[in-house]
């Protein structure tokens, strides 16, 4: 029998054994994930549970609910829930509507050509930052800047630092993140079908609502999942262009140095909203598009 | 799909009323960045590069961006070995709690970067501090490695899934051992959504700030951190839109790359 390389026999081991294999490729990502990232935020969210002693300002470690109740009974906290929920379905809503034209001119109407220059006209952006997109638009919503220019002929002037602002800028973030998956879909969609729905009598509107919108249904949900989770935590954005506008984001940080419970509790109304949004998008195979 | 000529026009339009919309405020960001003056007043009455030496005189900027940088590579690097791990287990092997990966993957990037900000933040002060690792670059990079995963995951799967076995099947045949036919065929073959997931990874770690500010001590400071630092001192919002302009115009380096590194013109899967 001829001599074999410990570094053969290791991968004869390897080869016989398909469990060894995969235990060796999961254990440090799932060790990273599951210890670290999900022990962290399993230990945080537990901590909703706790309260702040108001005269000592320190942690007691006793079960209740009364974070989870103070979240639900103050106005104030329902208020800022409801309003960070209708700006994320605002962003989506807004996104879309961009995304869905801009992402068909690019599948059908424009050449192969002009159509990938564009798409890396449209993803360049992305690469530029987060800050430094917030901040285009913190200097062109600000009193004076280009947006009061642009309306002033209309008597206008610019909306301002508010909820509008922030709108507009999360819309803006996030644009690409939905352009993407759909114009993907697009690419990806079998030119017999469309001509199956043109041969059957359907004009390109018939087409685009009954076979075209259906079939994009995962890609959106895809896109969704960046511009409406990213807008529903989203705290800078509304810190740089918000004005006196609180949304989840904000109440969270504003609570973690005074009262980290309280915190703690009002981050598991994003963390819950999201992971069920996540588990219905997985359902409909969305999570396969990103 | 055949379109009428209305609805041509349509599309085209909205195309290029979306790219204005995606480029007017940027271009506002870089032509700002010569304005002499140093409010925002449109349009800008005198133009001058006075910022331009300004900033590029500032040895914190030059700080933050090497600070930025460590920590982009590091983050990256753990990224794409964890990343690809986690790709080839879920794509090759059928097993239970696979579907799950998948969800827990993506769960760092799709909440709240406040919600995994406090979490990392009382985690590292609970089990790093006592072995005496304070916060600082190290921590950053831990943090930042947690929501880089996923998009080198998603990449190396995606190209996984394409991949037929023949080539490997071949290798074995010809008497390559597991880790030869990797190093040899495996490899070279998802080299491209490596470098695509490595990319996005590095974009990703060098664009955050939220975790950022919870995994950062008091001395570290990266380029976003810098910027926002900045953002609320009045005096130096010039300096700001240059470093602004400046990473508007380099945002074009990545794209190029993964151009010519993998032949996408969109540069990798989110």
């Amino acid at each position: 029998m001829t001599r074999t390389s410990p570094v053969r026999r290791l991968a004869g081991v390897a080869h016989r054994h398909p469990g060894l294999r995969l235990a060796a490729l999961l254990a440090a990502p799932m060790t990273w994930l599951v210890v670290a990232y999900l022990g962290a935020l399993s230990i945080m969210l537990v901590s909703a549970f706790w309260t702040v002693n108001s005269f000592t300002s320190n942690i007691e470690y006793v079960w209740n609910l009364s974070n989870f109740q103070t979240i639900v009974t103050d106005p104030a906290y329902r208020e800022i829930v409801l309003r960070t929920l209708g700006i994320a379905i605002a962003v989506t809503a807004i996104d879309l509507a961009f995304a869905l034209p801009m992402a068909l001119y690019l599948a059908f109407v424009a050449t192969p050509r002009a159509s990938r220059v564009m798409l890396a006209a449209v993803i360049t952006p992305l690469w530029a930052g987060y800050l430094v997109k917030a901040y285009a638009w913190w200097v062109a919503l600000s009193n004076g800047g280009i947006i009061d220019w642009i309306l002033k002929p209309f008597g206008l002037s610019s909306p301002g630092f508010g909820t509008t602002a922030v709108i507009l800028t999360l819309s803006y973030l996030w644009l690409p993140y939905m352009i993407l998956p759909v114009y993907t879909s697009l690419g990806q969609m079998s030119p017999s079908v469309l001509s199956a729905s043109a041969d059957l009598g359907a004009r390109p509107g018939r087409t685009l609502r009954t076979v075209v919108l259906p079939l994009l249904k995962p890609a959106i949900i895809a896109g969704s999942i960046f511009t409406f989770s990213l807008s529903l935590g989203d705290y800078l954005a509304v810190e740089i262009v918000g004005g006196n506008t609180t949304m989840l984001g904000s109440a969270i940080a504003g609570d973690v140095t005074l009262n980290l419970p309280l915190a703690a509790a009002l981050s598991c109304v994003p963390v819950a909203i999201i992971v069920c949004y996540l588990l219905a998008a997985r359902r409909s195979g969305a999570l396969d598009q990103l | 799909m055949h379109l009428s000529r209305s609805a041509r026009a349509g599309l085209r339009t909205a195309m290029i009323f979306g790219l204005a919309f995606i480029y007017v405020p940027l271009a506002l960001v870089i032509v700002n960045s010569f304005n002499a003056s140093a409010s925002f007043q449109w349009p800008p009455r005198r133009f001058s590069t006075v910022w331009w030496s300004t900033a590029f005189g500032e040895s914190g900027i030059r700080e933050a961006l090497l600070t930025s940088v460590r920590a982009g590579l590091g983050a990256t690097a753990l990224a794409l070995v964890l990343g690809t791990l986690a790709a080839f287990a879920v794509v090759r092997y059928r097993f239970f709690g696979r579907q799950t990966i998948s969800l827990l993957l993506i769960l760092p990037i799709a909440l709240p970067g406040i919600v995994t900000g406090i979490a990392l933040n009382a985690a590292f002060s609970t089990v790093l501090t006592p072995l005496g690792i304070g916060f600082g670059l190290f921590t950053v990079i831990l943090g930042h490695t947690t929501f880089c995963i996923v998009v080198v995951f998603n990449n190396v799967a995606a190209r996984l899934r394409r991949l037929a076995p023949s080539a490997e099947q071949a290798s074995a045949d010809l008497g390559a051992h597991t880790f030869q036919t990797f190093w040899h065929i495996t490899l070279p073959a998802v080299r491209s959504a490596l470098v695509a997931g490595g990319l996005l990874a590095f974009a990703l770690s060098f664009d955050e700030i939220v975790v950022t500010t919870f995994t950062a001590g008091p001395g570290t400071t990266t380029l976003p951190i810098w910027i926002f630092e900045n953002l609320a001192r009045p005096h130096q919002a010039p300096v700001v839109d240059v470093v602004a302009a400046v990473l508007i115009l380099a945002s074009v380096i990545p794209v190029y790359l993964a151009q010519r590194l993998s032949g996408d013109s969109v540069g990798g899967r989110l």
